[in-house]
């Protein structure tokens, strides 16, 4: 049970990565990784939605009649976000008015719909809950990856702390503009598509 | 007039749902193999959008705002925290009706949207439509224009990365980045393209 337990946590951080793989959650994966600060915040809000509704949608598994199944664990994840979002209006409002609406849409963010379907309608509450942390954290590696990325190069930061002295500011780094713009988003994560895909050769898409 | 026209470009173009919000990101990769299934979910999307977003304008406007239900002797509730979980009902119900609407009196165009209605429930450009109308405080005659403007934004870019990915079958692409990786290469460099309109003012 240990052993297994460790598979569902850390399986889908680079085996079965829901990003990389299995295209879910994606629309808020780019939108909200401009910046560490928003990327951290956003990633804990998802683990946090994912690993609950994962845990709550398993224990009433087996009284949710099948024809109504979808509005229920959609209740069950709106209220979980409408939670996320008021804690985060009233404890940290600068960061909740940069993700704007992209907390709420944490309710359609597929990975979270789509493990309760597929992982939490079949398992107990306590693997669910490894499973919704699990992906959380798969989720969270693409996103922090990408953040990284887009704010060190974009301007020479990192969580706000200046890390390559601006060439404006006397320094020598010349801030790469396109990183703050969206479609770098778009660009980074082909690339991390691409280099896991080349360290594990299995998940490559042959038929195109 | 001309308000609501600028308004209908900015959600086409300037702000386009897919490419420069990302919303609707995990339909718009999955289902942009071909051509026609896709023109069929863009339509789907046009009409559940332009019917969504003016319906949770209402609601906000009447039931949810600070103030709103003066109209029956309760000024001081407010229930703007109740928001999210009221859009995705009205959205998922709104989409079973015309699921149903449709196959009793349009059986051709039911049959031809098939699958694709449900699976706009949790399509984020459809709750990410409802959300930005809340946020920038749209009326009802601008959520109609702004619903319709930036469903058929999704569509235009979900037909044009279709078109695109059908050509993009007899290019050699590398291993590593064939299927999803060179979709989201594509998908970068259209945005690229519709950030040409960003510096439009209308």
């Amino acid at each position: 049970m240990a052993e297994k337990s460790k598979d569902i946590l850390l399986g889908p951080i680079f085996v079965n990565n829901p990003i990389a793989l299995q295209i879910l959650g994606i629309c808020s994966a780019l939108a909200v990784t401009s910046k560490l600060s928003t990327t951290i915040t956003m990633c804990v809000a998802v683990i946090f939605v994912i690993a609950l509704s994962n845990f709550s949608v398993s224990l009433i598994r087996n009284y949710i009649p099948n024809s109504i199944r979808i509005i229920a664990q959609m209740a069950i994840i709106a209220s979980l976000v409408i939670l996320v979002d008021q804690i985060l209006k009233a404890f940290m409002f600068t960061v909740s008015k940069e993700l704007s609406v992209f907390v709420g849409l944490i309710i359609t963010n597929c990975i979270v719909m789509g493990r309760a379907e597929a992982f939490a309608m079949q398992n107990g509450p306590v693997a669910s809950l490894f499973d919704g942390i699990g992906n959380g954290l798969g989720y969270s590696a693409v996103l922090l990856f990408v953040g990284f990325i887009r704010e060190l190069f974009g301007g020479g930061k990192l969580y706000d702390q200046q890390i390559l002295p601006l060439a404006t500011e006397n320094g020598w780094y010349v801030p790469n503009g396109l990183m703050f713009l969206p479609p770098s988003a778009f660009f980074i994560i082909g690339l991390f598509i691409w280099l896991l895909r080349s360290w594990k050769k299995d998940q490559v898409e042959h038929e195109g | 007039m001309q308000h609501y026209i600028s308004l209908f470009i900015k959600a086409v173009f300037i702000e386009n749902m897919a490419l420069a919000f990302f919303l609707g990101m995990c339909t718009f990769l999955a289902v942009s193999r071909q051509v026609k299934t896709a023109v069929g979910l863009g339509v789907a999307v046009i009409v559940v959008q332009t019917i969504t977003v003016p319906v949770n304008n209402l609601m906000y406007q009447y039931l949810l705002n600070e103030g709103a239900l003066s109209w029956a002797g309760l000024e001081n509730v407010d229930l703007r925290f109740l928001g999210l979980i009221s859009y995705i009902g009205v959205i998922a119900a709104i989409v079973q009706i015309l699921e149903m609407f449709l196959d009793r009196f349009f059986p051709p165009l039911y049959n031809a949207l098939g699958i694709f209605l449900p699976l706009i429930t949790v399509n984020c450009a459809i709750l990410g439509g409802s959300l930005f109308m809340v946020e920038r405080d749209y009326n009802l005659a601008e959520s109609v224009v702004y619903g319709l403007g930036s469903g058929f934004g999704w569509a235009l870019a979900i037909a044009a990365l279709a078109g695109i990915r059908e050509k993009l079958k007899y290019s050699d692409v590398p291993d590593g980045l064939k299927g999803l990786g060179i979709t989201f290469i594509t998908v970068g460099l259209m945005a690229l393209g519709f950030m040409a309109f960003s510096g439009i003012q209308l």
